[in-house]
């Protein structure tokens, strides 16, 4: 983490997979819960808060350096607050359907402390590319983990995958998946399927480094 | 550089007020490009919307005239249904207060075949919006659609799918000799108990959502209605 020369790989993973916003960060949880009722809402909601994150983080480092410690937290809010706006507005332009699924959900992405939070530690310290590249990382982690959810609950609320029915006539929905406690169940078997393997992975490498120490 | 880190809290107020004055201006620009740029596939999109919905509750429309209905008496026409010109859209966005807007949908023969107007009641959830249309040679709702709710999945939102509740309509919207307000008011009641036309016979199980139904349809026809019925004869043809 310390070393001056930044990997441009590492960078980019950290935030699909080490420190994964939705699954290991558990950060966001606001939209994650409540527009994964499908695949396509979680994928537009998703890729909505990466534009944002990467466009926001951009400025952010771009006028790091006149930027007083002071205000720097107001800075970054008009900074944030711009991009969503004009999301808002593309999202309008491209589809009034999506935009009524998402809600006020497009623009509470204003205050998704993923955005803030990167900004803050990562953007604010770095040059443009690589917070950029952070940026994406972390963005397409957010959406990984939102479509993770919006598949599993368009299947079983709906029968369907991004629209498209999956099951014969036979098939009852699953409703509560589609409702809010269905959000719940869904992230929390995901949270417990990472944790798990979490704990497998840390169980072998105290083997691993166990055994010739021999503790 | 060095002075800086020595002295850390001198930051000049000017500085700060530079720093935030740039960022803002940059922000304001970067906001009206973006309103500028979508503005017309926005609007373009709203049309449609409204268009498909019209379409939907008046399945014999082709065309659409939009209208407000002023608290005077007096209909205005808004901009033909076709490109939004400039004195159109600024009529959309500045309706007086009071007025109501409604469609009027027209048939491949240029004849009225049904009126469509907005309605909203709160429901389970949250405010049922519905577009509902009437038919005036027949003194009836004759459907409506759903513009948005964000009723219960699989219990609320059966009031779209439900044989017997579709079975209400058409739905008796008769105005009263004086033309004031309904004959009888469009009353929901519990399933099963409809006896009289102008009743909306509940889903069992989703009374609250049945139950917005029936009073977003009354209210907005009570209160639009009577401002219609005196020019209807004009309206007859586009």
């Amino acid at each position: 983490m310390a070393q001056p020369t930044v990997n441009t790989w590492e960078e980019f993973m950290e935030g699909v997979w080490r420190q994964n916003p939705v699954f290991v960060m558990v950060l966001g949880m606001c939209p994650t819960l409540a527009v994964t009722v499908s695949a396509m809402n979680a994928l537009s909601m998703g890729v909505a808060t990466t534009f944002v994150l990467i466009c926001s983080c951009a400025l952010v480092s771009l006028t790091r350096r006149f930027t007083p410690k002071e205000v720097r937290i107001a800075v970054y809010i008009v900074i944030i607050a711009t991009f969503v706006t004009a999301v808002d507005y593309a999202i309008q332009a491209i589809s009034l359907a999506l935009y009524d699924a998402l809600g006020a959900f497009i623009q509470l992405i204003v205050v998704n402390c993923i955005i803030l939070g990167r900004a803050e530690a990562h953007a604010a310290k770095n040059p443009p590319l690589p917070a950029m590249i952070n940026a994406a990382g972390m963005g397409l982690g957010f959406t990984i983990g939102l479509l993770a959810l919006g598949t599993v609950r368009e299947i079983f609320g709906a029968g369907s995958l991004f629209g498209f029915t999956l099951f014969g006539e036979g098939f009852q929905p699953w409703v509560v998946m589609v409702l809010p406690p269905g959000g719940f169940f869904v992230l929390g078997s995901w949270l417990l399927l990472f944790a798990a393997l979490e704990r497998r992975k840390q169980r072998k490498l105290a083997e691993v480094q166990g055994a010739p120490k021999n503790v | 550089m060095s002075a800086e880190t020595l002295v850390p809290d001198t930051t000049p107020t000017v500085a700060m007020i530079r720093t935030l004055g740039l960022i803002s201006a940059i922000c304001g620009l970067i906001i009206v490009g973006a309103y500028q740029f979508t503005y017309d596939a926005v609007q373009e999109n709203k049309r449609i919307a409204v268009e498909r919905g019209v379409f939907k509750v008046i399945p014999q429309a082709r065309s659409i005239v939009e209208y407000f209905a002023l608290p005077d008496g007096k209909l205005e026409k808004v901009g033909a249904g076709g490109t939004a010109s400039a004195g159109s859209a600024a009529n959309t966005g500045t309706a007086s207060t009071g007025s109501l807007k409604f469609y009027a949908g027209y048939d491949d023969s240029g004849q009225l075949a049904g009126i469509a107007a907005e309605g909203a009641a709160k429901g389970y959830a949250d405010y049922v919006r519905i577009l509902f249309a009437f038919d005036p040679a027949k003194n009836s709702v004759s459907g409506f659609s759903v513009v948005s709710a964000r009723e219960t999945p699989g219990i609320g939102d059966k009031i779209t799918k439900d044989k017997d509740f579709l079975a209400n309509f058409p739905l008796e919207a008769k105005l009263s000799a004086d033309a004031t307000a309904l004959a009888h008011e469009i009353k929901t009641v519990k399933h099963g108990s409809k006896t009289n036309p102008w009743e909306v016979d509940a889903i069992s199980g989703a009374t609250i959502t049945s139950r917005a139904v029936g009073k977003a349809i009354n209210e907005t026809a009570q209160a639009l209605l009577p401002r219609i019925a005196p020019h209807l004869d004009q309206m007859k043809e586009k």
